[in-house]
């Protein structure tokens, strides 16, 4: 992988100019590989990750997994209903995986009746959907590289040879 | 109580930094550049290694040489990387890191009043520990030849009959390394003069600009060199404490014979760590190194456009850098930076004679840590001109 992507997937609010630093690029070289990648799409978009377990309670949210069985369609297999699905606004990821069920949905919601709601209103209506089952998450550990813990302090002794 | 301790320790010289150590242990919410060790965390697979072994019941002594099976993936590891063939069962010595590797090879070589040629700046054990051996240490000042040894300077110590040189490269404190060519003019001198290397090469892995050759590679310098490297750097491994030695059968003989009274073994559960390491740890290396290498090009960029010159180091993790333009030593800067804008650096007094108006910078720290350091050095620095 491109040390560009390297860096920005550690740090996406780094500037370019510093990445060219690093990189010991010309500036303008690194935006334009930038600016390439976002327009081929390998760049998707620039985000928080952000600890909602630290958010005050009437923001919370809770986040559920459902396992999705479905009876493919000619032609088109799994892809038009998946595309039925994932554009619901509370999916946040859709997957379509190998295994016992088809698609991995994952859904976020104000609360667990809205998750319920989704799932007995929308999701199991499709009439491409064979049977769901709802796995609500706990507790998250580590989220997309990142461990959802407080830093800890620096282990090592301030000076050393 | 002071006639208590041994004449040799007495004697030897304390070193002139304590204090400053001491006053940066003190403070708090002090932004260090003055580590000597990686920041990284010993990667995941390795120190899962380490408690597995645990679980098991792996407490025991291993053999004094140390586990066979680390012995055989170090001599595996070198004969497919560099071509180097040492036997795992005469020629490699398991040690407490690099450090006991140093100590080992003087004390196994050195008779009374043998003289060991130590290029400076160099880390700080050498010449102290060549001392409690017996030995006497040459210092080879390289400050006028931008910190690089060439055999034109070593021509100038001929004439002590040096036994042995300790050879660090990538050097700590200053970052310097040596291409093959270089190290090859350097062989030919130690093979016409009969001069063992003992060649510390704990930061190999760290080499940025160009490959890192291992001296033992070079054309008929294997029977004259005592080959010493670790885990620390390179996997993030210092606390574990491992090293090894691969030398000559009778020197890795002589010194497992002082291992074996002095240390026994190293400790079972790092060597386990250690043997990790090899299976799973190459790919953190790489990782490590190209995170350290844009650090590094970000790092001396800035210093040298606050004015603060130094070279590029061509390894390892450490800027040293000339003060002297900021109207202060080595050892005053580092404390006014200290006390004024909490940033600790090393001051190169620590490293040997002659590094007055040097200090040392470790970029083993995070991004944002150094981002800080530099703003903060901005600062000082600009308020050092105002009250010039």
């Amino acid at each position: 992988m491109d040390e560009i992507l390297e860096i920005l997937e550690k740090d996406g609010r780094i500037p370019a100019e510093t990445i060219a630093k690093m990189l010991k690029k010309k500036p303008q070289s690194v935006k334009d590989a930038i600016k390439k990648y976002e327009k081929d799409g390998v760049i998707l978009k620039y985000k928080a990750v952000v600890n909602k377990d630290l958010i005050r309670d009437e923001d919370s949210h809770v986040r559920a997994l459902i396992e999705v069985n479905i009876v493919p369609q000619k032609d088109f297999g799994f892809d038009k209903i998946a595309e039925r699905i994932y554009s619901f606004p509370e999916v946040s990821s859709c997957y379509l995986i190998s295994g016992t069920y088809d698609l991995l949905v994952i859904i976020e919601g104000k609360n667990i009746h809205t998750v319920s709601n989704f799932v007995a209103e929308k999701l199991s209506c499709l009439e491409n959907v064979r049977g769901t089952a709802t796995h609500f998450l706990l507790k998250k550990y580590k989220e997309d590289g990142v461990i959802l813990k407080h830093k800890e302090e620096n282990k090592r002794i301030a000076i050393s040879y | 109580m002071k006639n208590i301790i041994s004449k040799k320790v007495q004697d030897m010289q304390p070193s002139g930094i304590r204090a400053f150590f001491d006053l940066v242990l003190g403070m708090k919410d002090v932004i260090s550049l003055g580590v000597g060790e990686p920041d990284f965390v010993t990667p995941w697979p390795i120190r899962e290694a380490g408690i597995s072994s645990l679980e098991q019941g792996f407490t025991s002594y291993t053999s004094n040489k140390g586990l066979y099976k680390l012995r055989l993936s170090i001599s595996r590891y070198l004969k497919n990387k560099h071509g180097l063939e040492y036997s795992p069962d005469e020629e490699i010595l398991i040690t407490v890191g690099v450090s006991e590797g140093v100590d080992l090879v003087l004390r196994s070589i050195i008779n009374p009043g043998d003289k060991v040629l130590v290029p400076q700046p160099s880390y700080v054990s050498y010449g102290p520990m060549t001392e409690l051996a017996g030995g006497v240490p040459i210092y080879i000042d390289t400050t006028k030849n931008n910190f690089k040894l060439t055999p034109k300077l070593l021509e100038k110590y001929v004439h002590e009959k040096p036994k042995a040189i300790i050879l660090n490269y990538p050097v700590n404190p200053t970052g310097v390394s040596y291409t093959k060519k270089e190290l090859s003019e350097f062989n030919k001198f130690f093979l016409k003069h009969k001069i063992i290397c003992i060649s510390d090469e704990v930061y190999g892995d760290l080499t940025y600009d160009f490959e890192h050759t291992p001296f033992a590679t070079l054309s008929g310098a294997k029977s004259n060199t005592v080959f010493l490297d670790g885990f620390s750097k390179s996997y993030a491994m210092t606390g574990w404490r491992v090293g090894f030695a691969c030398a000559p059968k009778e020197i890795i003989a002589a010194m497992t014979k002082i291992h074996q009274y002095t240390i026994m073994c190293v400790p079972i559960t790092s060597q386990m760590a250690a043997c990790e390491a090899f299976v799973t740890g190459r790919r953190s290396v790489e990782e490590m190194k190209r995170e350290y290498r844009r650090r590094r090009e970000f790092f001396i960029g800035k210093l040298n456009e606050l004015g603060l010159e130094c070279d590029k180091p061509e390894g390892a993790f450490y800027a040293f850098v000339c003060v002297k333009k900021s109207g202060l030593n080595g050892m005053d800067f580092a404390q006014k930076l200290l006390k004024e804008q909490k940033v600790a650096v090393v001051p190169g007094s620590a490293f040997g004679e002659n590094l007055e108006n040097y200090v040392r910078m470790s970029y083993a720290s995070s991004f944002d840590n150094l981002k800080e350091a530099l703003n903060r050095m901005e600062v000082f620095l600009k308020g050092l001109k105002k009250h010039g």
